[in-house]
C-alpha cells in the first residue's frame, strides 16, 4: 500500500531531481563561464564602487564564491563517493531519493541539521565545540590561494605554497582537540594517531612541493601553473626525466595520509577505534568533519593538479577549454582516484604507517629534491 | 605528578626532567558494543600507548541457558536451541546434535539423508567461511570484499530458504532424517552456485588474500605455534592454520565423509611464521574450494530414498549416554547427551570450539598493538552465541 506521504514524495522527488540535474549542468556551464563572469563582476565593481573598497569587494566576492562552492561540494562528493563505493562493491547505492539518489545527500544533510547536538558530560565543552570549526577553517582557508583559472584566484599570494602548508596544519590541531575534548579513550587514540600522522607526512609533502618549486623558482601557485603552459608535455609530471612523476606519486600518497583517507584512515579507523576522533560528535558538528574531509580531499587533488598536472592549462597548447573547467575535470578525476583507492585497499597499522613515511617516503622525497635541484640549476 | 598546582604558581619555574614524566598504563574496554568483537565480547586491554600489554576477554553477554533449556524440552525440541548456538553455522550444529541422538538410539539413516546432510553441511561451511573472510576484510579495513562475500552468502541462504523455509535458523536436521526432501530444481541451482562461486573465491584472493597491505598486516601477528595449538586443544581452521593436519571429517568420518575425495588445507607460512592470522584466514579460503569439491561429488551421487524413512515416531532413547563430535565451520563441535530413558534428555553438554579458542586469546594477544587485537579476534573467527551458549 502506498501511503499519503509516499505519494507526495513520488510527485515531488522527480521534479527536484530534474532541478538538481539541471542545476549541475548549469553549474558546469557556470564554471566554464567563470572567467567571463569574473571579468564582468570585476568591471561592474570598478565602474560603480569607490576606489577604496574595490579590492575588498573583489576579495569578498571571491571568498563568497569559494565558501559557497565548498559548502555545496561535499553534497555532491558524498553522493559520488557512495555511488563509487556501491559500484565497486557490486551494488547500486542510493537509488530511492530522487533520480539515482541525487537527493540522498540533501536528505542526510537535513537529518544531520535536526539531530541533537550532544556534548559529553565529562568532556571539555569549549574545546569540543571549537574543534570542528578549526578543522573546517583549516580546510577552507587553504582555498584562498588555489588558482581556478587565469587570474581567477581569491588571493594571489606570492608565498602560496607555504601558506597552504601552514594553514593545512590547522586540521591536526583541530583533530587532536576533538580527540582530547571528547573524554573518550578511543577518541584520544584517534587524536594522537592523527597528530603523529599529519606531522610526519607533512615532511615528504613539503619536500615534494619543493621539487616543483625549485624548477619554477617561485612559491606563487599562479606562476607554477604559468610555467606549465604549452600542452600536455609541458605539465610538470611529464618533465625532468620522470623525477616529477615520482614526486607526484609521493605527493599523492602523502595527500591521502593528510586527508585521513584509506589506506591511511587510522585516526577514524572504523573497525578499531569506532570512528576515532569523531566518535562522540553528532548532528552538525559531526557533519563539519565531513565538510572538512571532502574539502581537503578536493584541496589535495587540486594542489596536485596545480603542481603536476598543469593546473587550469589544457591538454593542448592553446587554451580551448575554459581554464576552470579544465582544472575541475582534472581535480575531480583525482578525487575519484582517492575514492577508488579507499574502497579497494585495506588499512595500514600505525607502526607501518610511520615506517612508510620515515623509511621510504622521506628519503625518496629528499633524493628527488636534491636531483631536481641540481638539474634545475641555471647553466 | 611530581609538580603540584602550587609549585606551578610559585616564583621559581619548575624544571622538568625526563624522569619526572609519568608513565602509566591505560585500561581500554573493547566491547561489548565494539563493532569488531564479532558479537558481544568484552576485551579488557591494558595498553601502553598503542601496545597491548595484557588482554583479558570477558564472556557471558550472550548466555541464553542452552544446556538448562535442553533439560526441559523433548529430544527434537533441542534442535532449534542447537541451531541458535552457532547462529552462522546452524546446519552444522543441529547436525551434530541429531547425530548424537541417533548414536544414542542406534538409528542408521539411509544414504539419501546422509548425502543431503553432507550437502547442507558443506554449503553451511561455505556460508560461514564467507562471513568470516568478509568480516575479516572489514577488520583490516577493506570493506569491498565483505560485500562481494555477502552477495554469494545470500545465494547459499536462498538455497536454504528454498529447502526448508528459513534463512538462518533452519531446524532442518531431524533425529533420523531431515525435515524436507530436496525441492525440484534445487540440485541444478546448487550446481550452478558452486560453479560460479569458484570465481568469487578468485575475486577474494585478488582483492584481499594477496594484497600487500593485507599480508603485511596479518602474516606476522597472532602467531599460534603448533605446540601451543595442541596444548590448548584448539581445532578447526585455527588448528590447521598452525600446520597440523587434523580434521574430524577424515579422522572420525560421519555421514559417509570417508567416501568423498577432498584435501585438508593447512597453513603454509607463505608470508610469515606458521600459525599467523593470515594462515588461519587462508585455510578458510582454501576450505571453501574443498567444500565446492565435496558438494559437486554429493550432487553427482545423490541416491533416491525417503528422507523420513528412519524418523522415529517418538524419540525416547534407552538409558545411556552418547558423545559425538563433528567438524563444524569453526572447529570440533561435540555434544554429550545423557538419557534417563524418558522423553526429555537428562543432560545435554555442548563442547564448543570457539570457547576453547578464546582460552588462548590472552597468550597470542600479549605484546601486540591495538589494531592487531582486532586482527586476532577476527582470525579466530569466534561466534559469541557458541561461546556463551
Amino acid at each position: 500500500m502506498i501511503t499519503q506521504a509516499r505519494r507526495i514524495e513520488m510527485k515531488i522527488l522527480p521534479v527536484i531531481s530534474v532541478a538538481v540535474v539541471l542545476g549541475a549542468a548549469g553549474l558546469i556551464a557556470f564554471i566554464a563561464a567563470l572567467p567571463v563572469i569574473a571579468a564582468l563582476l570585476s568591471s561592474l565593481i570598478d565602474a560603480n564602487l569607490p576606489e577604496a573598497i574595490r579590492p575588498v569587494a573583489k576579495r569578498g566576492l571571491g571568498v563568497a564564491a569559494v565558501v559557497g562552492f565548498l559548502s555545496l561540494f561535499p553534497i555532491f562528493a558524498i553522493w559520488f563517493e557512495r555511488k563509487v563505493a556501491a559500484h565497486t562493491q557490486d551494488r547500486l547505492g542510493p537509488m530511492r531519493v530522487g533520480w539515482h539518489g541525487v537527493l540522498q545527500s540533501f536528505a542526510d544533510g537535513i537529518k544531520l541539521l535536526f539531530k541533537e547536538d550532544i556534548i559529553p558530560a565529562e568532556g571539555d565543552a569549549i574545546l569540543f565545540r571549537l574543534a570542528p570549526y578549526l578543522v573546517v577553517a583549516g580546510a577552507f582557508a587553504a582555498f584562498a590561494v588555489l588558482p581556478w583559472g587565469d587570474g581567477l584566484v581569491v588571493s594571489d599570494l606570492d608565498i602560496g605554497v607555504l601558506y597552504i602548508v601552514a594553514i593545512g596544519s590547522f586540521a591536526a590541531i583541530g583533530i587532536l582537540m576533538a580527540g582530547w575534548a571528547s573524554n573518550n579513550k578511543y577518541s584520544l587514540f584517534g587524536g594522537m594517531r592523527s597528530a603523529a600522522q599529519l606531522v610526519s607526512y607533512e615532511i615528504p609533502t613539503v619536500l615534494t612541493l619543493l621539487v616543483v618549486v625549485v624548477q619554477v623558482g617561485s612559491l606563487n601557485l599562479q606562476d607554477i601553473v604559468a610555467a606549465q603552459q604549452g600542452g600536455l608535455f609541458n605539465w610538470f609530471v611529464f618533465r625532468m626525466y620522470g623525477i616529477n612523476a615520482i614526486a607526484f606519486v609521493v605527493f599523492f600518497i602523502c595527500g591521502l595520509a593528510e586527508t585521513n583517507r584509506t589506506p591511511f584512515d587510522l585516526p577514524e579507523a572504523e573497525s578499531e577505534l569506532v570512528a576515532g576522533f569523531h566518535t562522540e560528535y553528532s548532528g552538525m558538528r559531526f557533519a563539519f568533519f565531513f565538510l572538512a574531509e571532502y574539502g581537503s580531499m578536493f584541496l589535495v587533488s587540486g594542489l596536485a593538479v596545480v603542481l603536476f598536472l598543469g593546473g587550469w592549462q589544457g591538454v593542448l597548447a592553446s587554451q580551448i577549454v575554459p581554464g576552470p573547467l579544465s582544472f575541475m575535470t582534472k581535480t575531480l578525476f583525482l578525487v575519484f582516484v582517492q575514492m577508488w583507492l579507499r574502497w579497494t585497499l585495506p588499512r595500514l597499522r600505525v607502526d607501518q604507517l610511520m615506517a612508510m613515511c620515515w623509511k621510504y617516503l622521506i628519503p625518496i622525497a629528499f633524493a628527488l629534491l636534491v636531483v631536481a635541484g641540481f638539474l634545475a640549476l641555471p647553466n | 605528578m611530581s609538580t603540584t598546582k602550587q609549585q606551578l604558581w610559585s616564583e621559581e619555574v619548575p624544571s622538568f626532567k625526563e624522569a619526572d614524566l609519568e608513565e602509566d598504563e591505560m585500561i581500554l574496554q573493547m566491547g561489548p558494543q565494539h563493532p569488531s568483537t564479532h558479537g558481544v565480547l568484552r576485551v579488557e586491554l591494558l595498553t601502553d600507548g598503542e601496545v597491548v600489554k595484557q588482554a583479558r576477554p570477558h564472556i557471558g553477554y550472550l548466555h541464553r541457558n542452552f544446556e538448562k533449556h535442553a533439560e526441559n524440552v523433548d529430544y527434537p525440541g533441542v534442535i532449534p536451541f542447537a541451531d541458535r548456538m552457532d547462529y552462522v553455522g546452524s546446519m552444522a550444529n543441529s547436525l551434530t546434535y541429531a547425530l548424537t541422538v541417533e548414536k544414542l538410539m542406534g538409528i542408521q539413516v539411509n544414504e539419501r539423508v546422509k548425502t543431503i546432510r553432507v550437502l547442507v553441511a558443506e554449503l553451511q561451511r561455505i556460508a560461514s567461511h564467507l562471513l568470516s573472510v568478509g568480516t575479516y576484510g572489514i577488520d583490516i579495513g577493506a570493506f569491498t570484499p565483505f560485500l562481494h562475500c555477502f552477495r554469494d552468502r545470500e545465494m547459499v541462504l536462498d538455497l536454504f530458504e528454498w529447502l526448508c523455509g528459513a534463512r538462518l535458523l533452519y531446524n532442518y536436521n531431524w533425529v533420523g532424517g531431515v525435515s524436507h526432501d530436496l525441492p525440484e530444481g534445487w540440485v541444478e541451482k546448487s550446481r550452478w552456485f558452486v560453479d560460479q562461486f569458484e570465481h568469487t573465491i578468485d575475486e577474494v584472493d585478488e582483492l584481499l588474500s594477496f594484497n600487500k597491505i593485507f599480508t603485511k598486516r596479518t602474516a606476522t601477528v597472532g602467531i599460534i605455534p603448533p605446540e601451543m595449538a595442541v596444548s590448548y586443544a584448539i581445532s578447526g581452521p585455527n588448528l590447521r592454520g598452525s600446520g597440523i593436519k587434523w580434521d574430524i571429517r577424515k579422522e572420525e568420518p560421519y555421514c559417509g565423509y570417508e567416501n568423498y575425495d577432498f584435501e585438508i588445507p593447512i597453513g603454509t607460512a607463505e608470508h610469515g611464521p606458521i600459525g599467523s592470522c593470515w594462515d588461519r584466514y587462508y585455510v578458510r579460503v582454501l576450505e571453501m574450494r574443498e567444500s565446492c569439491k565435496i558438494i559437486r561429488q554429493a550432487l553427482a551421487r545423490l541416491p533416491e530414498g525417503d528422507v523420513h524413512e528412519h524418523v522415529p515416531k517418538r524419540v525416547k532413547p534407552a538409558k545411556g549416554e552418547a558423545y559425538l563430535r563433528t567438524e563444524t565451520p569453526r572447529g570440533e563441535l561435540a555434544y554429550y547427551v545423557v538419557s534417563d530413558g524418558g522423553l526429555i534428555p537428562f543432560r545435554v553438554k555442548g563442547r564448543s570450539p570457539c570457547f576453547v579458542h578464546m582460552s588462548l586469546f590472552h597468550e597470542i594477544a600479549r605484546g601486540e598493538m591495538i589494531a592487531d587485537i582486532i586482527a586476532i579476534i577476527g582470525s579466530l573467527d569466534i561466534v559469541l552465541g557458541e561461546i556463551d551458549r
